[in-house]
């Protein structure tokens, strides 16, 4: 008797998966990438360079016309050119620049940003790398441009040098 | 040109032939014609040869170029080496459809060679479920993905290859795991004629195991070579990704491990016996549904190749056939089957085996809710997910530690009762030792999780007993030793190749220098070159350590121009204790690079523990030969 259940419930399994099977034919499979053109910002929560606390992006990109989210590390000799663009951004302003520190040890960033000098208005830690993936970002250095809602306006991949400086100044100034 | 019509009127003629074949076996069947019968072997080997021919047909028409074959002129051009030209044959969906059926005739014609000491019915009955299956598949050839189809006007030139399949390996990936996954066909029908007879036992176990282990070698090795290609063809700097396709060839590899293991209590002990055409009936039909999930173009996965609902549908049809039939057969059989309770000793050969039995069935399980759970959520809520590797990681790492536990234990029990467990006190010395590296490396090394740590300890184990199992020069279990011994440092080098891998990513341009570790990895220079069918981009990478020995890594970056693509070859350095592994990526508009560097450390033990394990199935299947 146990038996005629399990095979009646066998069957009705096995045409229950037919017909899923089926209808996941009949649906369009034609992916295409939520993108109107305006992406935003993913809000993450990832741990404060200095106080190890728990920080959402939410919370930081708060009262400015702009902010640059820089991923940096100090294994990246790149990232030392890019450096003296940072700071003299910095002094505009309507921005705020905010680092990601990419698979990093704290030693070696702190002996950076000793020797640099510090830009950033906020540093957070992305130790295992995943949150940049998150970003869309390809590596380090890595900065996105975000205006006032969030939305990414620029994407500046490898490090920021005289000509991406000067473009970085008038998405800066002219949108003002 | 004439070779299309040769080719369409050998695939038409093989569709009679079956059809012929299917009815008058059925015939024979009944009545006993025993002038069909003598001529049922002439008959299928008419059958493979026409195959053979439309085969070849197609083969020629590839090395020509001939493209008034819509197959050609999709999926190669005039520029392309003879190689790839004759590889490309079976490098797209029609193509491969034709070499699946090519050995599907092979084995069915091979079967019936081999065979005679099995009982006439039996067997007849296994060539008419074979030929349904062949009569399934020239239909859809011949109807949904005719490799034959006409082009007038004809071009003068192809689209071309897919540049990523144009590589030596996956030139002999797709036969050997064609012949992995057709030779499972063999065991299915066998096993679904022995059922309508009532001659499930042990004799029968004793005859179908060579096919058994036949395709789980191939099967094993044409999953090894696809690996590997993806290695280093993708890019990806690893090996599995738990993605769709992959889990798709890994289940049937999966029930056919089972499989291979209770075929034995089967012909040991005589019990089990609807436990293994349930699993012959699963193993065929996984394959198939394979073939569904992956041409249909139903799952989203960096390989499926051909998305066409028609084509979706009719495997789609043909795979509930089959499932519907094997159900229906073996409800209406069941009570055919040998009823002994022979008592089982926990502490036995057997026990240890349908335990293993019960562990390959839960991790099949949950790779193929993996798998097609996305599809159902899909559909019953329009909901889009995609199944990672946290899932698998942590519903399969965690069983696997009892498994490999038993996997010590079990082939050093004998067969229904150990009174008395020999060696004990090697096997616990053995245990400890496992346990202290493992925590050795525990201690030194901090990302390393307990589980991860309980899951080294217990492959040292299997891999230590392994070991001393060798040292005993049991030649009797030779096949047994090495494929377990393989499968232990199989387990052993991912494990330790997950815990000490390293990477770096970064964007590069000429001169730029990034740190790892004591490293320094400078990009020095970029060389173009021009080769037959692609330009050739040549980063000049050099790795110095801090010992100041250096290192050149030449990554390349390829741009076909038919169809249009960019590839990335990656560079790596192999030897005993690791890979270095170095891949660059056009970034848009950019003049940087892309730049990844990877070490992963026991690289070449995963594929020589991967090589060993389908050693151990060659092995078996020269000594059954042998005898």
């Amino acid at each position: 008797m146990k038996n005629k259940y399990l095979k009646i419930f066998i069957i009705i399994f096995f045409v229950f998966s037919f017909f899923i099977f089926y209808y996941g034919l009949k649906q369009k499979h034609l992916y295409t990438t939520e993108n109107s053109g305006i992406q935003k910002f993913p809000n993450l929560i990832l741990h404060d360079f200095f106080t190890n606390k728990k920080t959402s992006f939410e919370d930081i990109l708060i009262d400015s016309n702009y902010y640059l989210v820089n991923i940096w590390s100090s294994w990246c000799l790149p990232c030392r050119d890019e450096h003296i663009y940072l700071k003299e951004i910095k002094k505009s302003s309507s921005v705020k620049i905010i680092g990601i520190n990419y698979k990093d040890k704290k030693n070696n960033a702190v002996k950076f940003l000793d020797e640099f000098g510090n830009p950033y208005a906020y540093i957070l830690n992305d130790k295992d790398g995943t949150a940049s993936i998150e970003i869309g970002a390809y590596g380090v250095p890595e900065s996105f441009i975000l205006n006032k809602q969030k939305e990414i306006v620029k994407k500046i991949i490898g490090p920021i040098d005289q000509k991406k400086f000067k473009k970085v100044l008038k998405i800066i100034k002219n949108e003002n | 040109m004439i070779l299309n019509y040769i080719g369409n009127f050998a695939l038409f003629f093989c569709l009679i032939l079956s059809s012929i074949i299917f009815f008058t076996s059925i015939l024979v069947l009944n009545n006993k014609n025993s002038f069909f019968k003598r001529n049922l072997n002439e008959l299928l080997f008419f059958k493979f040869f026409f195959t053979l021919l439309s085969f070849f047909s197609l083969v020629i028409l590839f090395i020509n170029s001939e493209f008034s074959n819509e197959t050609v002129l999709n999926n190669s051009h005039i520029s392309k080496p003879l190689f790839y030209k004759i590889s490309g044959t079976w490098g797209n969906h029609e193509g491969s459809l034709l070499l699946w059926l090519l050995i599907l005739t092979f084995c069915a014609f091979f079967y019936f060679l081999k065979s005679k000491n099995r009982p006439s019915d039996e067997r007849l009955l296994t060539i008419i479920f074979q030929e349904l299956i062949i009569m399934g598949f020239l239909f859809f050839l011949l109807k949904a993905s005719n490799p034959f189809n006409i082009i007038f006007p004809v071009p003068d030139e192809g689209m071309g290859l897919n540049p990523i399949l144009q590589d030596p390996l996956l030139a002999i990936h797709p036969p050997i795991l064609y012949l992995g996954y057709v030779s499972t066909s063999i065991v299915f029908s066998s096993s679904l004629a022995a059922l309508m007879k009532g001659n499930i036992n042990n004799l029968w176990a004793k005859d179908i195991k060579s096919w058994v282990y036949i395709s789980w070698t191939f099967l094993t090795l044409g999953i090894l070579l696809g690996s590997i290609w993806a290695y280093y063809e993708l890019g990806w700097g690893g090996f599995w990704f738990w993605d769709p396709v992959e889990n798709i060839s890994l289940m049937p590899w999966l029930s056919l491990t089972a499989l291979v293991h209770c075929i034995l209590v089967l012909e040991k002990r005589s019990i089990l016996h609807s436990w293994t055409v349930i699993l012959s009936i699963i193993t065929f039909t996984l394959g198939i549904c394979g073939t569904f999930l992956v041409r249909s173009g139903i799952l989203n996965s960096i390989h499926t190749f051909a998305n066409d609902p028609e084509r979706g549908l009719y495997i789609l049809f043909f795979l509930f056939f089959l499932i519907f039939l094997s159900i229906l057969i073996f409800f209406i059989y069941e009570d055919k089957f040998e009823t002994n309770n022979k008592n089982l000793n926990f502490y036995s050969k057997d026990f240890s085996i349908i335990l293993n039995n019960w562990f390959v069935m839960y991790f099949l399980s949950v790779i193929l809710i993996g798998t097609i759970y996305p599809i159902f959520l899909e559909v019953l809520s329009n909901e889009k997910i995609s199944v990672g590797p946290p899932f698998f990681n942590k519903l399969i790492i965690p069983f696997l530690i009892p498994f490999l536990i038993f996997m010590s234990i079990g082939p050093n029990l004998k067969w229904i009762k150990n009174n008395k467990l020999s060696n004990k006190l090697n096997l616990i010395f053995l245990f400890i030792l496992s346990i202290v590296i493992a925590i050795f490396v525990f201690k030194f090394y901090s990302n390393v999780t307990l589980n991860i740590t309980i899951l080294l300890a217990v492959s040292f184990y299997l891999f230590f007993i392994t070991i001393k199992d060798f040292a005993k020069r049991n030649y009797k279990n030779y096949s047994q030793m090495i494929s377990h011994f393989g499968f232990s440092l199989l387990v052993l080098s991912i494990l330790l190749n997950s815990i000490f891998s390293n990477e770096v990513t970064s964007n590069m341009r000429v001169g730029d220098e990034i740190k790892f570790f004591d490293k320094s990895i400078k990009l020095q220079r970029l060389e173009n070159t021009k080769e037959a069918n692609f330009l050739k981009l040549i980063a000049h990478f050099k790795i110095e350590d801090k010992d100041k020995i250096e290192l050149l890594l030449k990554p390349e970056i390829r741009i076909y121009d038919k169809p249009e693509t960019i590839t990335s070859e990656a560079a790596i350095k192999t030897d005993i204790f690791r890979d270095r592994f170095l891949v660059v990526n056009l970034v848009k508009e950019n003049d940087y690079l892309n730049v990844r560097y990877q070490e992963k450390p026991f690289m070449i033990w995963i594929w020589i523990s991967a090589i060993l394990i389908s050693l151990g199935g060659i092995i078996n299947i020269l000594k059954k030969n042998e005898k």
